[in-house]
């Protein structure tokens, strides 16, 4: 572990997000990589037990939002990451949002659960990330987001 | 067994109001996850919660998967190679914040193993022809490399 040398937050809330994240995971453990997540059970069932814990919100639960904003600078601040990358949701776009006031480099994955159109999180991300995928070619644009690939 | 899952979160009582109304003529046990559901059926028990390993465990068992158009759940049966029948949520029902469980079962229709029911009437044609299709032999995703490969750039470089 951590050959790579880059200090990495990995950030992904509960069910598909996690899902998504953990097909990613042996590109991640080449580095310094601390996960954060909002199910800690999950995180056991991978055998993650350092996992960071956020707690879940979305914009219906601005009271969840805010602790969980808190939470995420307290996170970032401590581990002054050099990349952050999340595959959603809300929770990991607030990691992205906070990782900024460290100075680190920012990825959005956007969930493979978008066919459709990007997640609100997502739209979001465009503006706030430094990068920016959807996981679906017809959603890929000149700018942000592009397409790299698919978990599915 | 059938496994019934409709995530961890939001209830989804059409979908296991549908599978109880068809579980005497599947004839088969069903072993449900409901989440915040309120229904309560009267032909399988069911459980709020599954923790994520014995749901992982529980699926290895199952015949066939029935279950929300989630990625969780579409990701947990591409991998063991299990056939999955998905209902999607409805915003309109209140099943959902928005309609991405419509669009993405209809992007994934193609995908082996996996069998979209539009609606309750549907469901039971879908469980006996993905039950016919049974096991199949799980494959990654063919572009899952070339993800890695970007997220690994990005890692080293800071940008894609």
């Amino acid at each position: 572990m951590a050959q790579g040398g880059k200090r990495v937050l990995a950030v992904a809330s509960g069910g598909g997000h996690w899902e998504q994240l953990m097909m990613l995971r042996p590109v991640l453990i080449a580095h310094e990589t601390t996960f954060a997540t909002t199910d800690p059970a999950l995180a056991a069932r991978d055998g993650i037990d350092d996992a960071a814990l956020l707690p879940d919100c979305n914009k219906d639960r601005p009271f969840d939002t805010v602790r969980c904003a808190i939470a995420a600078f307290r996170l970032v601040r401590r581990l002054r990451p050099h990349i952050v990358i999340s595959t959603g949701a809300a929770p990991g776009l607030l990691c992205l949002l906070a990782a900024k006031s460290v100075g680190a480099r920012t990825l959005w994955i956007d969930s493979v659960a978008n066919a459709g159109a990007l997640s609100l999180s997502g739209r979001m991300a465009v503006k706030i990330a430094d990068e920016c995928l959807t996981q679906w070619e017809h959603l890929a644009s000149d700018a942000q987001p592009k397409f790299r690939g698919s978990v599915l | 067994m059938i496994l019934l899952t409709v995530g961890t979160q939001l209830g989804f009582d059409r979908l296991v109001k549908a599978m109880d109304a068809i579980a005497p003529a599947l004839g088969q046990d069903i072993v449900a996850q409901t989440g915040e559901g309120k229904y309560r059926p009267v032909n399988f028990t069911t459980q709020d919660t599954i923790a994520p390993a014995k749901l992982e465990s529980l699926a290895a068992e199952a015949q066939l998967i029935v279950a929300h158009a989630g990625i969780g759940t579409v990701m947990l049966a591409q991998r063991l190679g299990k056939p999955l029948v998905v209902l999607p949520r409805r915003a309109d029902l209140g099943e959902h914040r928005n309609d991405h469980q419509l669009a993405t079962a209809r992007a994934l229709e193609d995908r082996a193993g996996i069998f979209v029911a539009e609606n309750e009437t549907q469901l039971v044609g879908r469980i006996e022809t993905a039950l016919r299709a049974g096991d199949w032999a799980a494959r990654p995703s063919p572009t899952l490399d070339r993800l890695r490969a970007s997220v690994a750039h990005f890692i080293d470089h800071g940008s894609l």
